[in-house]
């Protein structure tokens, strides 16, 4: 790969508002003719999307006994909006939120201040055999599937005391280093070196040219890898299945596990819950979607 | 090229990446402070990753059942492995469900990532909905399927018997409600890595093939496929080693059941090992599944990137 696509490529990923640029293309660049097959094959191909989520809404709306005579497609009225007051009690859903939130914020957090500065000094130095070492042992742990660590990492967790949310933030900023680093490192190392040079000229410390320099202008990495943990801690349920041992602590999706069992039939209710638990971040999503795709994407292709 | 294929490919072979490289103090130590940038995160990944899965292996070669004494009993735990037909056939449907939902899922996202790159109206807007799925958690949207199958298909599809008897329960079929699931979430990556692969292809490729008078099919197979292959291979394999230790869908749809003929290896590693008292015995179970994951990665690279065309 040469320097010349990267830097086009980076160009191409840091141009903020994408939104400009698509009307741009479909204005001038595209020329070609409105293609209605395949909006038609999106369009109803969407509906697989769709169709489960509007399941969720309508029959979060009803009362049991309309779900009991139906099959859960139909219109609900008239609407029962209890639904989310009981799914709010029964699920404590304030404190799954604030644990769930506290979480992902800490866990994104952390891994941006961590992993960027992990991935500077590997990608400056890449041509040092320690760091290169190290870069390589990171780059490894990507393909250890977490079954194989899971059941010592409890043992360790309980024994360390961090069988809360505190160790769910340390494990999703630790585990996330591997591929987080890669994303960096490949960015970091596209940066022209002059920019620092010319700090350091000006007597500034390492330290100083990575939050001064380097760490604004990675700047869209950051977006990406933010994404990526944001999703991942707000969705994860193996992690704190297996960490968490009190009750209080739970997460979101840990918590939808009391409408197995002994409520199972509450179907109302249930849903009503599962809307809660999906709402914060799809509405996030809807806000910034162009942005989170785009984010995605930067981290996948380079 | 994708970032991550590379990050495969350089770790699979152990090949070094040559690049001009401009250092400030080229040759010499490099400052402390680079060291001490790494020292910390290396410490910490250590101790709770790679410490862990050595533990892990440790054990595997003992008795420990979770609590209590334990004694070396050498390879005893992975010689009854391969005749536990509990393990085989976890190791069985995880293969079935891997191999199935990974076809689906790369010819269902390459078709719609095609879709969404040829001129249709609202673009952006069907690109959005697409990729719902991925910000939604598995398990929760699980459960809005799980009642789809035991509710709702029933009463829609009553004339058709695998359906109108709640398909979950079904021990021959019940994978494949599974497989829905789990597809259903993950094509919203992959159609993304697709369409950000096919939006690399110039157009002007297509209008010169069609005035050779290539028809739709012949430029699918000579232009585009041979030009995302890069994509193609990292969907693949990611897709492949992520449905190979699915558990999310599992619980959310049939905890296992009927019986264990849904019962995937990370489930049994997790049930074994919690609470059914085998933690080394599991924990032999997941070095074998870890071995297993690295070698079908590995192949799945050697034979994926023979085919990949390199115009670069």
């Amino acid at each position: 790969m040469t320097t010349t696509t990267t830097t086009s490529s980076q160009e191409v990923a840091a141009t903020p508002p994408p939104s400009r640029r698509s009307r741009r293309r479909d204005a001038d660049d595209d020329t070609r003719k409105v293609n209605w097959w395949a909006t038609a094959l999106i369009a109803v191909c969407s509906l697989t999307v769709l169709v489960p989520l509007y399941l969720a809404v309508s029959v979060a709306l009803k009362t049991p006994e309309q779900v009991a005579n139906g099959t859960g497609f139909e219109l609900p009225w008239p609407i029962r909006l209890e639904n989310f007051a009981d799914a709010w009690e029964r699920t404590d859903f304030p404190q799954a939120l604030l644990n769930t939130g506290l979480v992902t914020v800490g866990s994104v957090f952390f891994t941006l201040l961590t992993s960027s500065v992990v991935a500077y000094a590997l990608a400056r130095n890449l041509h040092r055999r320690f760091f290169k070492g190290v870069y390589f042992y990171l780059l490894a742990a990507l393909f250890v599937p977490f079954p194989i660590i899971m059941l010592p990492l409890v043992k360790q967790t309980s024994l360390l005391g961090l069988d809360n949310q505190a160790g769910l933030i340390v494990l999703y900023t630790i585990y996330g280093l591997s591929l987080n680093v890669f994303i960096y490192t490949a960015f970091i190392r596209s940066i022209p070196i002059e920019l620092e040079e010319a700090a350091r000229v000006d007597g500034a410390s390492t330290w100083r040219v990575f939050w001064q320099v380097v760490f604004p202008l990675i700047g869209p990495m950051n977006a990406t890898v933010g994404i990526l943990t944001c999703v991942w801690a707000w969705n994860d349920f193996i992690m704190p299945l297996v960490v968490l041992t009190d009750p209080g602590a739970r997460t979101l999706p840990l918590a939808q596990y009391v409408f197995q069992g002994q409520y199972n039939t509450d179907y109302t209710v249930a849903f009503a819950s599962y809307l809660m638990a999906m709402a914060p971040l799809l509405i996030i999503y809807i806000f910034s979607q162009r942005w989170v795709i785009s984010g995605v994407t930067r981290g996948s292709i380079k | 090229m994708t970032t991550l294929t590379e990050a495969v490919r350089t770790t699979a072979t152990g090949e070094k990446k040559r690049r001009a490289t401009r250092m400030l103090n080229r040759g010499s130590r490099a400052q402390s402070t680079y060291y001490w940038m790494v020292w910390p995160a290396l410490i910490a990944f250590a101790a709770f990753h790679t410490l862990p899965m050595i533990i892990g292996i440790f054990f595997s070669f003992t008795n420990y059942a979770g609590y209590g004494e334990w004694n070396f009993v050498g390879v005893a735990n992975y010689l009854n492995l391969f005749r536990d037909d509990r393990v085989l056939q976890a190791y069985g449907f995880s293969f079935l469900f891997a191999i199935v939902a990974t076809i689906l899922t790369n010819v269902i996202s390459l078709t719609i990532a095609m879709g969404l790159n040829a001129k249709i109206r609202a673009r952006n807007f069907w690109r959005g909905v697409y990729f719902v799925p991925y910000v939604l958690a598995i398990l929760v949207i699980g459960y809005v399927f799980q009642f789809l199958f035991s509710n709702s298909l029933p009463k829609i599809l009553s004339g058709i018997p695998l359906f109108a008897e709640n398909i979950l329960t079904n021990p021959d079929w019940a994978w494949t409600a599974i497989v829905a699931l789990a597809v259903w979430q993950a094509c919203a990556f992959s159609i993304i890595i697709y369409l950000a692969g096919l939006q690399t292809i110039p157009g002007e490729l297509y209008e010169a093939a069609s005035l050779d008078g290539a028809k739709p099919w012949r430029q699918f197979r000579s232009i585009t496929f041979p030009l995302i292959s890069a994509f193609f291979t990292i969907n693949v394999v990611l897709s492949l080693k992520g449905f190979l230790q699915v558990f999310d869908p599992i619980i959310s749809l049939t905890n296992g059941g009927p019986g264990t003929s849904t019962e995937s290896v990370t489930m049994l590693i997790f049930r074994g090992g919690f609470s059914g008292g085998e933690f080394a015995y599991q924990t032999a179970n997941a070095v074998v599944f870890f071995i297993v994951i690295t070698i079908v990665s590995l192949l799945q690279f050697r034979v994926l990137q023979r085919r990949e065309a390199d115009f670069s």
